[in-house]
């Protein structure tokens, strides 16, 4: 750590008058948020959001990653590539758990090979720390003081936060709006107004509205409801051009839709001595990363009666293929149908979707015998779950 | 009590550690026999298919113990200090196992030293569990790492004198359950005597001061394993010809790391060898040949 320390005090905040330009990832809608951190850490340098990701995106990022890397990583770098392109100068990157600790340090030596010249700025392990963050952000030419950055964080935590709770409540409705597509413009708006946002009496005024509105969308009655619960590795989960729109799909089936891994799960709803204590008999140990808290979700589902559980990763995650036996009995001892999907850069759309159907039409078939048979004392109301603290 | 130990992972790391443990505990050792193609597929069949090629191994290993045995020891292993940690493959095991073969009788420590479970707690833990004496453990566990020092350190001898030998040298930088599995990394270092050329492994260099000198390499690097192997290279690379990174496929750590050493080591000739169970011997063979080729000339040449 100390070595780190005297890296960042070898670059000067501001290398020769030139002005900053922040560039960072993406990874879901979380760009919003960040966007407006970056932007109050640092007032004099200007924040460039990464241009979507697309075909191309993946396309570079694969060509220059290492052979059998995980697609996160593929991500990222054709991010940074397109940002780099852009004019970005300063790259972010975070990191913690599994092996995205280390991403930085590879990325910055892929980038750098490739000739770009830029300041590359680490929060990973150790320098996640808030008291180790503001150091850096100091020596990156953030001018405020500690109350004042602790105010900006706390603005951007409750952002995601207030993201993620409609969130939730988007996916698990957006199959049953009378108009389809109004949940979703009404999140597209709150986003507008959080990337705008700067107080706590807005921040506060944005959940109350949108609450309201939220609550007044009309929605369709349905007689079959189906719900699936979707658990795995973060990344894939909450990027959806990685996981190729699969819960937009979902919806379009009419599916309620359930996954309470979130940023603002991670932050602030996860405890790991409890979702150990939660996996039950299935784990004794954690396997790294968020591999016990897909566990004691998929238990979660299988108490609640859902229908189905969808399990995600990309390609080689260590962590999420720790917990795969585990899953297999508790799919096995709960009579729950788990769908495994993997996903790397070249995933094919129409393979995925071809197995999606016929997993909905396999829970579709399954939940009509259960009634025929008289067994449908499962999961027969319409039931929100709010998540303990989503 | 009969306890079998699964010959693959750790037991190259930790081989005469575990087994004066268990006998100065008074316990028979049973140990697998080497890996060969029916335990692969076996493994293979058992395990999730993305898992690493030495996890599937491992699993086929385990198989092989489950009706020779009273107890299947199965540890785990998640860190030996902030920076010292050990692959996530490694926290897993014992849950894999477990869900696998519901059936097996398994036991086991859990090192975790950041977490106050360091090697005597995890050792006296086991000792609990067989019914053993606090004393009684503490004794096996000393002598067993004085044993295990005492072979380290013959081998870190026997590899000294080879680098005083005339010839090609190659320095093999991978994890030990791959250099010194019979089935996986055995071909390659027969193919590499074969050609005339002298393999020296990572893992019989000074552990300790490769974990010190990887940090030239890999800046921050955390994964232990990851960090001898790398510190060898640190510390040898200008005392060897050529270098081969050895890779399962899909190892999680060593894709970042092997990248990392490709792009910084330039001085010496590095090449990357992935293995998979797939693996043909005649692929390998001429990959390994036309490398040892070209450090031949090269030695001719510069001489």
């Amino acid at each position: 750590m100390s070595k780190q320390k005297q890296k960042g005090r070898e670059v000067p905040g501001i290398q020769g008058g030139k002005e900053q330009v922040f560039s960072f990832p993406h990874m879901g809608d979380y760009h919003v948020p960040i966007a407006r951190l970056l932007e109050n850490m640092f007032p004099s340098g200007r924040v460039l959001v990464p241009p979507p990701i697309t075909k191309q995106t993946i396309a570079l990022g694969s060509r220059y990653s290492p052979d059998f890397i995980c697609a996160p990583f593929k991500f990222n770098v054709g991010n940074y590539i397109e940002a780099l392109a852009k004019g970005a100068n300063v790259l972010i990157q975070t990191g913690l758990g599994c092996r995205f600790g280390y991403f930085g340090e590879v990325q910055e030596q892929i980038l750098r090979d490739l000739g770009y010249e830029f300041q590359f700025f680490s929060l990973a392990r150790e320098n996640a720390r808030l008291k180790n963050a503001y150091q850096g952000f100091r020596q990156l030419g953030c001018p405020h003081s500690p109350a004042k950055f602790l105010f900006y964080v706390l603005i951007a935590a409750e952002s995601i936060r207030i993201m993620d709770h409609f969130a939730f409540i988007m996916r698990e409705r957006a199959g049953f709006a009378q108009r389809p597509g109004s949940f979703e413009y009404l999140y597209g708006c709150m986003l507008e107004e959080l990337r705008q946002v700067s107080s706590i009496k807005e921040l506060l005024a944005i959940r109350r509205q949108y609450n309201e509105a939220f609550g007044k969308v009309e929605m369709r009655q349905t007689q079959h409801l189906l719900r699936v619960g979707i658990v795995g590795e973060l990344y894939t989960l909450m990027e959806p051009y990685s996981n190729l729109f699969i819960e937009k799909e979902l919806a379009r089936h009419n599916i309620m839709v359930s996954r309470r891994m979130s940023a603002a799960f991670l932050l602030f709803g996860k405890n790991s001595r409890k979702s150990l204590k939660d996996t039950g008999k299935y784990m004794r140990y954690w396997p790294g990363a968020n591999a016990t808290d897909s566990v004691a979700q998929s238990r979660y589902y299988g108490k609640l009666g859902y229908d189905g559980i969808i399990h995600m990763k990309s390609y080689g995650c260590t962590p999420e293929i720790n917990a795969m036996p585990a899953l297999h009995n508790v799919g096995k001892d709960y009579n729950i149908p788990i769908l495994y999907l993997s996903f790397d850069g070249q995933t094919n759309e129409t393979g995925v979707l071809t197995r999606l159907e016929a997993f909905v039409d396999m829970l579709e078939m399954r939940r009509k015998t259960f009634e025929e048979d008289g067994l449908s004392g499962r999961g027969h109301r319409f039931y929100f779950d709010k998540g303990s603290r989503s | 009590m009969k306890i079998g130990i699964p010959k693959a992972f750790l037991y190259y790391r930790y081989r005469e550690l575990w087994q004066t443990f268990f006998q100065e505990i008074g316990c028979e050792i049973v140990t697998s026999q080497d890996t060969n193609r029916a335990m692969l597929l076996a493994g293979t069949k058992d395990s999730i298919d993305e898992s690493c090629l030495p996890a599937k191994i491992y699993l086929g290993h385990v198989r092989s113990l489950i009706d020779g045995c009273d107890h299947i020891f199965v540890p785990r292993f998640e860190n030996f200090g902030k920076n010292d940690v050990m692959c996530d493959r490694f926290m897993g095991l014992h849950d894999i196992v477990r869900n696998v073969y519901p059936e097996a009788s398994l036991i086991g420590f859990d090192l975790a030293s950041t977490e106050h479970k360091s090697q005597w707690q995890a050792y006296l833990g086991l000792g609990k569990t067989l019914g053993k004496g606090a004393i009684e453990v503490l004794l096996a566990l000393r002598r067993a790492r004085l044993a295990q020092e005492a072979a380290d350190q013959k081998r870190q001898r026997q590899q000294n004198e080879l680098f005083r030998q005339q010839g090609v040298k190659i320095l093999l930088a991978a994890q030990p359950y791959l250099i010194h599995d019979p089935y996986v990394g055995g071909p390659l270092t027969a193919m590499i005597r074969e050609q005339g050329a002298i393999p020296l492994y990572s893992d019989h260099c000074c552990r300790r001061q490769c974990r010190k000198r990887a940090l030239e390499i890999c800046g921050n690097l955390y994964w232990i394993m990851n960090k001898e192997s790398v510190g060898a290279i640190a510390m040898h690379r200008h005392q060897v010809d050529g270098i081969i990174l050895l890779a399962a496929y899909p190892c999680g750590s060593d894709a970042l790391v092997n990248e990392l050493v490709l792009r910084k080591v330039k001085d010496v000739p590095v090449i990357q060898i992935i293995l998979d169970e797939q693996q043909s011997e005649s692929g390998l063979a001429t990959r390994v040949e036309s490398f040892i080729d070209i450090l031949k000339e090269r030695k001719r040449v510069s001489a």
